[in-house]
């Protein structure tokens, strides 16, 4: 799960911004990009936490800059469908074991080969190492053959047939395995990171279609990139370069947007949001995104266990909360209420198909009515509590949650603020958390494989409530596996009726990005991640 | 006087020892571990947790880890920050920004304070005296980032005098606008200082004096008068410098100007134990050597406060 800027990254839905990129952008030719325009994009961007290290880097402005650097096998367009970058081809008969070959003659900015050992070396490197943020990807996420969690050298079935060519094995077959290799951890990395791995995250050498300009990183301002010559896949730069630059605050970074001193900013303020389509005109952005927003509750919590007492509770808190009205009022409808357990900008995503549903309409009688039923069971007493980080601005649609909860079903319910992310996740990573808690998930990659399977599947990483049903398991499984992008669809679509029945997190909204672009660009648009395609901007 | 200053910095090395202690015990306090953090709303593995809490020894006991970081410090290394940076590094790129801030704010109080006390003081009960102590007592009451945000909206935004945040390198040029801000509050206090210092210096008798022998205003008012009135102006000025490098947080991260506080808000947030602890240690030996000048600068300012051993 990417870590956005902002704890919660701002919510809404597609309805306006159909940013149409105008043809003239993409072709050219001719050296050093070779570009339709020459003017240096600027970015607001922050200081990454990391080393610029691909299988280091989990937040988006390590991430945004990796994405430029690096051409991966696969890249995913805006609508969150993907091609191959550099790769020709990644091919699999029984979904387990796969082929991947790589397009010739590729090169890394300092001139040295892309080759099979690239990746091969790369992905072994990451997989060694358990102080990576990002190693858990191969253990977990994606399971090769051979993984472990304890590390050790040549942990994963990769093997290197010729320059161009190398095998992966699976722990379990999947079919979505190449929309998942376009994520930065799977980048491949030139020898010169091996030779100093602590230089590289200073100033790393990719292959993608920018490569680090004159003043490189200069922390705590700014990273500027060049287009790189050596690049020649789909990604091909159209502008004269990135200047991403450090901000503060997203305050400062949107007043220099007012001014045109910054040309994109991916993440408007919140004290901007009334009023930013005004400011902006066109050049705002508000559009769906693949964030999920949920809250967990623990099946220890007393009364909210996977029985039936706990199912009607579950169902009933579910159905007393208003999520219309909230996302109207507090986001002021930059968020869409969910209609499922993935994201409408995810492959697949169809509400309709999926049974049980309907537990998200807002309907107090109905909820008052289960709630009764499960003190029928067994009395309720106490007070329902949601635990927040107070360092992410969650405390008013928390507020909004328990006064619609508290209101519907008359009991006590009320907000829970954790000082901040760190302590409110040490609990819930320890089980020591006495009440529900919020959660959230930003896709990694397109597929709703990357939440249904990190979050509910049993024993899985982020499974924060502990939940485990083998139906559910079974039909996710084989929606893995199966052939047919339509069947997989339907096949995780039906594993969410077992979410809906035991509810082990309560859907609440989908995010959105909301953005802006200065009068100086042209050809803007932001992809399903809620990044914005940098190398397709023309300035100037 | 030697024997004097060598005392003062003597007494700075427990005010260290104090203020570092005090900082990693409350650091240590903020509960939550930081390498949960990093990872977002995805669980770690419990290999992934202990190998990061290896790393950056929080699996040491509180003690431990105190004279862990201290040992560093003593042999002249702040530490790194849990993504890996130099702590000096980080303090070497930022504390020359917020030096640069602090000055301009410390020359605009100077400038304009005393310029504007002065006038005051000499037309005591004129317009222009009592419009001062109206806007004089707007800014003080006035929060410092409503003042910033007006500041930035108006002068940047609108009217495009200024740039609305500080560009890269941080240019002098860039600076002057929340250098501004930051001189705000405190300017207000020079006002009115240097304003009742002048109302007072003015009745004196050798004021008066000058005066009589037949010196003009222009080499009265300059020479006696002001001279006379900017020894508590002048005190205040110099403590004032220490404030301003240390509380210039608000400022630094409405203006975007890549300063030390800027930095510390940050490290705050990220639960960054050893930045958070070195930055703050800085600042408290920054506002020390302040305070010991101007110890200093009383007894050269008035022969009268001078330090007998």
């Amino acid at each position: 799960m990417r870590i956005s800027r902002i704890a919660a990254a701002a919510g809404g839905v597609a309805v306006a911004a159909a940013l149409v990129l105008s043809g003239c952008s993409s072709d050219n030719g001719g050296n050093g990009g070779g570009s339709a325009s020459s003017g240096v994009v600027n970015v607001a961007w922050s200081e990454p936490e990391n080393p610029l290290i691909p299988a280091n880097t989990n937040e988006v402005n390590g991430g945004q800059v990796l994405n430029n650097m690096f051409a991966g096998l696969v890249y995913y367009k805006a609508d969150g469908s993907w091609d191959y970058d550099a790769a020709e081809s990644i091919e699999s008969e029984d979904y387990k074991t796969w082929t991947v070959t790589l397009k010739a003659d590729q090169k890394f900015s300092d001139g040295t080969p892309v080759t099979s050992e690239s990746f091969v070396n790369a992905w072994q490197w990451a997989a060694a190492d358990p102080e990576l943020l990002n190693q858990w990807w191969f253990i977990d996420a994606i399971a090769f053959e051979g993984g472990t969690y304890d590390g050790g050298e040549d942990t994963l079935a990769l093997e290197v047939i010729d320059d161009t060519t190398f095998t992966v094995e699976l722990a379990e077959p999947r079919a979505d395995f190449p929309v998942a290799l376009g994520y930065t951890v799977f980048f491949p990395l030139p020898e010169a990171f091996f030779e100093d791995p602590e230089a590289f995250g200073d100033a790393p050498i990719g292959n993608g279609p920018y490569k680090l300009g004159e003043d490189g990183w200069v922390h705590g301002e700014s990273l500027s990139l060049v287009p790189n010559e050596n690049y020649n896949g789909p990604r091909k730069a159209a502008n004269g370069g990135l200047n991403f630059k450090v901000y503060a605050t997203l305050d400062a970074a949107y007043a220099d947007l007012l001014s045109d001193n910054v040309d994109i900013v991916d993440s408007v303020p919140t004290s901007a949001l009334a009023t930013f389509k005004d400011d902006l005109g066109d050049r705002a952005v508000e559009q769906a995104s693949a964030v999920f927003q949920s809250f967990t509750i623990q099946p220890t919590l007393e009364g909210f266990a996977y029985d039936e007492e706990g199912k009607l509770r579950r169902a009933a808190i579910s159905h007393a909360i208003n999520r219309a009205e909230i996302t109207e009022v507090i986001f002021q409808g930059t968020r869409t209420p969910a209609e499922d357990f993935t994201s409408p900008v995810i492959a697949g995503f169809d509400p309709e198909a999926v049974e049980g549903s309907e537990v998200m309409e807002y309907d107090p009688e109905l909820a008052k009515e289960l709630w009764a039923q499960a003190d029928a069971i067994r009395p309720w007493t106490g007070t329902f509590q949601l635990a927040y980080n107070a360092d992410g601005g969650h405390q008013e649609w928390v507020d909004a949650t328990v006064n619609s909860i508290k209101n519907a079903l008359g009991i006590d319910a009320v907000g829970l603020p954790y000082p901040d992310f760190a302590g409110l996740r040490t609990e819930v990573n320890d089980r020591t958390i006495k009440s529900a808690f919020r959660t959230g998930w930003q896709f990694d990659f397109p597929s709703a494989a990357n939440i249904l399977g990190a979050l509910y599947v049993t024993g899985s990483g982020s499974n924060d409530a502990d939940y485990s049903n083998p139906e559910f398991d079974e039909l996710f499984r084989a929606g893995l596996a199966a052939v047919d992008q339509e069947e997989q669809a339907d096949l995780f679509n039906q594993s969410q009726k077992f979410l809906f029945e035991d509810l082990p997190a309560i859907p609440l909204w989908y995010g959105s990005v909301t953005a802006g672009y200065s009068t100086l660009v042209d050809d803007v648009e932001f992809g399903w991640d809620s990044w914005p395609l940098l190398y397709a901007i023309t300035k100037g | 006087m030697i024997w004097y200053i060598v005392r003062r910095l003597l007494q700075g090395i427990p005010v260290f020892f104090g203020s570092t202690f005090i900082i990693f015990t409350m650091v240590f306090a903020m509960p939550g571990n930081p390498v949960l953090r990093m990872f977002g709303d995805r669980t770690p593995s419990p290999q992934q947790i202990a190998a990061l809490e290896e790393k950056f020894h929080l699996d040491q006991p509180f003690l431990a880890r105190y004279f862990l970081y201290l040992g560093d410090v003593l042999q002249g290394d702040l530490g790194t920050t849990y993504a890996g940076q130099s702590v000096n590094e980080i303090l070497a790129r930022t504390f020359p920004t917020t030096l640069r801030l602090a000055l301009i704010a410390v020359l605009i109080q100077l400038i304009i304070g005393v310029l504007a006390g002065l006038v005051s003081g000499l037309r005591k009960g004129g317009i222009f005296d009592n419009v001062t102590l109206l806007v004089t007592l707007v800014i003080i009451s006035m929060p410092v980032f409503v003042f910033a945000f007006v500041a930035q909206w108006v002068f940047g935004i609108n009217l495009g005098w200024f740039r609305p945040t500080v560009g890269a390198g941080a240019p002098w040029s860039d600076l002057i606008l929340p250098a501004i801000v930051l001189a705000g509050l405190n300017m207000a206090y020079v006002v009115r200082l240097t304003r009742a210092s002048v109302i007072e210096t003015n009745q004196n008798d050798f004021v008066r004096m000058a005066y009589g022998k037949g010196l003009s205003r222009g080499r009265v008012i300059p020479v006696h008068v002001l001279r006379n009135s900017m020894i508590p102006v002048t005190t205040n000025l110099a403590a004032d410098f220490g404030i301003l490098i240390v509380g210039a947080t608000v400022t630094e991260g409405i203006f975007n100007v890549p300063g030390v506080g800027n930095e510390l808000f940050k490290a705050i947030n990220r639960h960054d134990t050893p930045e958070i602890v070195s930055i703050v240690t800085i600042l408290v030996i920054v506002y020390v050597l302040v305070n010991i000048a101007i110890d200093l600068l009383y007894g050269v300012l008035d022969p009268r406060i001078r330090y007998v051993k």
